[in-house]
């Protein structure tokens, strides 16, 4: 799959600061009856964006200016925690989300957004709170991935990420075929991890 | 000698090889996945679009579980004439692929972990990594489990492998005699509870002590599925006699000198003596209590006996927010005592909670007793074969005749992505593991708690203390 690179992006933030936000939340399931990726803009946070009639509520913040046009989103502690649907990164990626800054993330919602070039960022909570104030009065930020700066309009903090992860997302790296690179040492390995456990095919079709 | 917990242990022996230089991010061996039909799709295309094959077929199965409907009539119709989507191009992928597939008719169609899990195909000491977070169920039995998202599934498939980051680890001990009324559910979420929704996010957990010892194997599966409700990614329980004889039993567990090989080497999986854990966490299985939730978080949760926290006692700003807003969703007000919430629902149902042993222990409340007026009651074994032996050892009798409507096996309204939807604003008493906004359908709200306490509940039209009922007898 092809994954647009991310190097250095500008652009608004938007603040959704509670803790928590779960990925039935980003992504309610009315919108996983899909067999491909695409199709998920309208799925995006679906139950704090409109009503049960399905008009939008002009209280959230997705809904409003500048933030309906968020590059970025700074969230509460354990963003994406819950079930394990990609589409809610996924639908993220279609409405133009390609950072999220968080005090935590969820495992699996972590791992998901790097496989999708989307930048999960963690900082401490007090760094977090400063975005926050910065994604309420509508300023731009600038997210320079080479240098791991997050850089505002009063200030600036350095952030750190895992050096695989921070490769994949500059070059918008295949993984799987990467990881085919070492081919003969996935199959060495499997030959001999079966070999020293006979009892694991025996439980096989 | 290093001593090395039991988790450390499953990654090393599941090494290919380092990625990094401390050996913190490893390719990761993976033994086996399952697969279902709403988060597979897209790895399948994947597949297809780079003209890749499944490394090792033999190592997976597609269950049907998640959207398909558990009524039997809605049931056959979707599988014979495949009016879904995401069922058609599931079979296809199992077919074109090669992998053994349990359809919509398949006697042993069910739940996706709890078909693993019966038909022996999690074995002590493997590693495996599946397309849902409740994948941490394996660890009941000394194993790794973990949730991915679909394009791990795709490398999964396409490698046998991921690209792997190691966790930190944390020893959850609960120890002393459970007492009457509680169930491995309380166990579970008191633990969140204690830590928080994220507390072990970015850890491996092992539960060790004498309380954990006790369950049965159901009982700690309830466990290690539920911890990723703390954020745990792996989830595990040393293996022991129980394990091996509740393996002896299930059809595809190694046989003959091939389980006596097997058993010699599950019988090494444990944390060495002073294992180093980053972080320890005691309970007092004395302190547990029936446990429910009033909020929208697992980790917002009391024992039954208790009134809704003021906003007060939340720390900090957030918390409290949190906590107001999930009141307001609930339709719920600090001070009520949990046993006066009235409910519209019963559901027992979902990985968490439906395996046989659940059902018994519903159906020990439920027996002599009816459904109270107003309340729709719905039963959803966790898999076509708890349901056969539920029927054969007349349980779904007693649940019918109690009013529960008997279902065919899915993950039905644990997440409704089916027909089984709770209406905007309506309560449910529920033995699922999500009590999130919207979880059960659009504004529905959901209370977690054990089996038995649904039971309860349903039979007193209110979250009720099951230690208030007599067992099996008129309330
Ligand atoms: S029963 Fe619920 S938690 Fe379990 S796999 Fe199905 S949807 Fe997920």
């Amino acid at each position: 799959m092809h994954i647009e690179p991310f190097i250095r992006k500008s652009g608004i933030i938007a603040a959704l600061p509670s803790a928590n936000i779960d990925t039935d939340v980003i992504m309610p399931k009315t919108f996983l009856k899909g067999i491909d990726r695409s199709g998920l803009k309208k799925g995006v946070f679906h139950d704090f964006r409109f009503d049960a009639d399905g008009s939008p509520r002009p209280g959230f913040v997705l809904n409003k200016a500048p933030w309906n046009k968020a590059e970025f989103l700074v969230t509460g502690a354990n963003f994406g925690c819950g079930s394990s649907r990609e589409h809610a990164v996924w639908g993220l990626r279609q409405i133009g989300i390609s950072a999220i800054i968080a005090p935590s993330f969820a495992g699996i919602f972590y791992d998901n957004c790097a496989k999708n070039g989307l930048l999960a960022i963690t900082l401490p909570a007090d760094k977090t709170a400063a975005l926050v104030e910065t994604a309420r009065k509508g300023k731009p930020v600038t997210i320079d991935l080479l240098a791991r700066v997050i850089t505002a309009p009063d200030f600036s903090f350095d952030f750190d990420i895992p050096e695989r992860r921070r490769q994949m997302l500059l070059s918008g790296l295949d993984a799987i075929g990467a990881t085919l690179e070492m081919r003969r040492d996935i199959e060495a390995f499997q030959a001999r991890y079966l070999e020293e456990r006979p009892w694991l095919a025996w439980s096989e079709r | 000698m290093i001593q090395r917990t039991l988790y450390d242990k499953l990654v090393d022996s599941h090494t290919v090889r380092k990625l990094d230089e401390a050996g913190n991010e490893v390719l990761l061996y993976i033994d086996r996945t399952v697969l279902n039909e709403y988060t597979s799709p897209q790895a399948f295309s994947g597949l297809r679009e780079a003209g890749r094959k499944v490394f090792r077929p033999q190592a997976a199965l597609g269950v049907v579980d998640h959207v398909n409907s558990t009524r039997p009539a809605i049931r056959k119709a979707q599988s014979l004439e495949n009016r879904d989507r995401q069922i058609s191009y599931f079979g296809e992928n199992c077919r074109d692929f090669d992998i053994e597939l349990f359809d919509l008719l398949h006697p042993n169609q069910g739940i996706e972990h709890v078909v693993m899990t019966e038909l022996g195909l999690v074995l002590p000491g493997m590693v495996f990594a599946a397309g849902d977070s409740h994948t941490t169920t394996y660890g009941a039995f000394g194993s790794l489990g973990f949730g991915i998202g679909t394009s791990d599934i795709e490398h999964y498939l396409a490698t046998q492998t991921l690209a792997y980051t190691r966790l930190r680890t944390m020893l959850i001990t609960v120890n002393g005699p459970l007492s009457v009324g509680n169930t491995a559910k309380d166990i579970i979420m008191a633990v969140i509870r204690r830590i928080g929704a994220d507390g072990a996010t970015g850890f491996a957990i092992e539960f060790a002590g004498s309380t954990i010892r006790q369950l049965s194997m159901e009982g700690r599966m309830t466990i290690c599925n539920m911890a990723v409700e703390c954020g745990a990614r792996g989830a595990i329980v040393a293996p022991d006699d129980r394990t091996f004889e509740y393996l002896s039993a299930l059809p595809r567990s190694p046989s003959g000198s091939l389980w006596d090989t097997a058993v010699s080497n599950w019988q090494t999986l444990s944390s060495d003596p002073g294992a180093p854990f980053d972080k320890t966490v005691e309970i007092d299985a004395a302190d547990i209590e029936p446990m429910v939730t009033w909020g929208t978080s697992p980790d917002q949760a009391i024992p039954v006996t208790q009134a809704i926290p003021a906003l007060d006692s939340f720390q900090g700003a957030e918390e409290r927010n949190h906590a107001e807003r999930a009141l307001a969703y609930m339709g719920l007000r600090p001070g009520m005592h949990m046993t006066s919430i009235r409910i519209d629902w019963a559901f027992i149902g979902s990985c968490t909670n439906a395996r046989l042993e659940d059902l018994r222990s519903a159906s020990s409340v439920l027996k002599g007793r009816k459904v109270a007026d107003g309340v729709r009651a719905i039963v959803v074994p966790g898999s076509s074969e708890v349901s056969r032996q539920a029927e054969a050892e007349g349980i779904a009798r007693i649940f019918m005749d109690a009013g529960f409507e008997w279902r065919q096996s899915g993950c039905s309204m644990c997440l409704a992505m089916n027909d089984d939807i709770v209406p905007a604003g309506e309560r449910c008493a529920s033995s699922t593991n999500r009590n999130f906004e919207g979880r059960q359908g659009f504004n529905s709200r959901t209370h977690l708690m054990s089996p038995a306490m649904v039971a309860a509940a349903a039979v007193c039209g209110h979250i009720c203390d099951i230690r208030d009922m007599e067992p099996g007898s008129a309330y």
